[in-house]
């Protein structure tokens, strides 16, 4: 038995499935009740009071959602491509989780660094994963075999493919300042340092923007306006497979945000109380990565705000945005960066 | 007419202020006292002379006003109220007292809350009062009967006092002790 425990302590992928879980099990409550707070604050916002009577203050909404989703009926409407269509549903929800694996979401927990995998290119990892998610959305609008899904998926397409563009140019000076590809070492550049919104403040912006159009939020929701596209790339799905649609836009807001909060705001790291250095104490750890999930939730707080704040911006009007705005703005920050760090370190 | 588009500064296209002013609304709003009534908790003030559902009153002598004219019955739209009539037998116990009804039915999933029996009634002995969310489990349920009726109608008072009168008026031609 001892022999047994010990060869699995010793086995790499013993720890690596611990963390697997625990992140899991951190990001699945996270995803239902952010959509809980999205709706909670959504309310507010309009004056209303929103879902408070399931449980104490409507905390097991999502308990009741999930269990609606499960329960309704499971429709596939004729006229569409029945393999592709199952396979979409599924495509939208692994690329966020995906994403989450390299990020350090804090810093040390006992012997263990605390990500999944410390990926020396982690950066290059999460945008050729995050650039997957396209694909679920787009295999949704063809899968279904009908009109509005298909704009859904088009618009998607062309949406998500602009503005990669100008979220992989923004945090290039960020990394030609750490002069690393590795996550981690991003937050220990900033730990030693001030944290890199305020380093490139540009690039943030360009970033976070780029964030918004990248999850299909509003105001660039336009693969699933309501107002024009009934609801986009989802119309003809129902029950779970609707679900998993809905709930792997959220699972993207996640791991975008925390991919924000690592590259921007120091990941893991408070700049006081000497919550910079790695935890020495498994208290310390547990602390980070609540410090970690804080900041997370500011960016969901952020997210869902933004939602109830702005209206859907017009379709020229993203593209204009993403190609003769951002991009160019982006160009011009590394070239700026580049010659402040050629004068600085020569 | 042809209305000027007016030409945005610098600042305006950024789109910034448009922003800001937007987080504005939304910050005031979500601080806001909340408009929602939570519904089966806190209810709506019904106003005077809501026609709400129909019931059958008392007087302050807790008698039965209703005398089974059935006038009601005759002028209901929907035909919601339906009476059995006493029949030859008087109850001695409610007094002189003309045909108090044996049964008094209002289908309350018929009833379109028109106020007509109210209008009708000689007797004042029914009304339309404040209830507007009525629910059951089943249609048998929903036909109020007579006791039903009488318990949710409340007291109504009398000032005529027409049983009083009447016995007063019995008395002074000798018809009762």
């Amino acid at each position: 038995m001892e022999a047994l425990i010990e060869t699995l302590t010793q086995s790499p992928l013993f720890y690596a499935t611990i963390k697997v879980v625990m992140v899991m099990g951190l990001m699945l409550p996270m995803i239902s009740y952010s959509v809980m707070a999205e709706r909670r604050v959504c309310a507010a916002i309009q004056d209303r009071i929103g879902p408070n009577r399931v449980g104490p203050f409507g905390l097991l909404q999502p308990i009741a959602d999930g269990l609606k989703f499960l329960l309704k009926e499971d429709f596939t409407p004729d006229h569409v491509r029945k393999a592709y269509f199952w396979l979409a549903p599924a495509l939208t929800m692994i690329p966020p989780f995906l994403t989450v694996a390299v990020i350090p979401f804090g810093s040390t927990l006992g012997s263990q660094n605390m990500v999944i995998a410390n990926l020396n290119v982690g950066i290059l990892f999460t945008f050729s994963i995050v650039s997957l998610g396209v694909y679920g959305i787009v295999l949704a609008g063809y899968a279904s075999n009908s009109k509005y899904p298909f704009f859904g998926g088009i618009r998607a397409s062309a949406q998500m493919i602009s503005y990669e563009i100008a979220m992989g140019m923004s945090v290039v000076p960020l990394f030609m300042l750490v002069g690393d590809l590795n996550l981690g070492a991003v937050i220990d550049y900033q730990a030693s340092g001030a944290w890199l919104i305020f380093k490139q403040p540009l690039a943030f912006v360009i970033f976070l923007v780029a964030a918004f159009a990248e999850t299909n939020r509003l105001p660039f929701d336009l693969p699933e306006s309501e107002t024009e596209l009934v609801s986009g790339y989802h119309t003809e799905y129902s029950s779970m497979k609707f679900a998993l649609f809905f709930l792997g836009e959220y699972a993207a807001m996640i791991s975008v945000s925390a991919l924000m909060v690592t590259l921007f705001l120091g990941g893991w790291t408070l700049p006081f109380l000497g919550l910079n250095e790695p935890a020495t104490t498994v208290l310390g750890g547990l602390l980070h990565i609540a410090i970690f999930v804080g900041k997370l939730g500011l960016f969901m707080l952020l997210f869902i705000w933004v939602r109830w704040m702005l209206p859907r911006f017009r379709y020229d009007q993203l593209m204009d945005l993403g190609w003769r705005r951002f991009l160019p703005l982006a160009l011009a920050n590394i070239i700026i960066t580049a010659v402040l760090l050629w004068i600085t370190r020569s | 007419m042809i209305v000027p588009r007016k030409e945005l500064s610098f600042w305006e296209r950024l789109y910034l202020p448009a922003i800001l002013s937007g987080f504005r609304v939304t910050l005031r709003h979500f601080f806001k006292k909340k408009v929602t009534m939570q519904y089966p908790e806190e209810r709506w003030s019904v106003p005077e002379g809501y026609r709400g559902a129909p019931y059958l009153v008392k007087d302050q002598d807790d008698r039965t006003k209703c005398v089974s004219c059935q006038l009601c019955e005759f002028v209901c739209p929907p035909k919601a109220i339906k009476i059995t009539p006493p029949g030859p037998k008087v109850n001695k116990a409610t007094g002189n007292v003309e045909k108090e009804p044996a049964d008094f039915e209002i289908n309350m999933l018929r009833c379109i809350f028109c106020g007509f029996c109210q209008e009708v009634c000689p007797e004042e002995a029914i009304f339309l009062q404040k209830d507007y969310s009525l629910t059951g489990q089943s249609r048998d349920e929903m036909i109020y009967h007579k006791q039903k009726l009488l318990e949710l109608g409340g007291v109504h008072q009398d000032k005529i006092k027409k049983w009083e009168k009447k016995e007063q008026e019995a008395k002074a031609q000798g018809l009762t002790k």
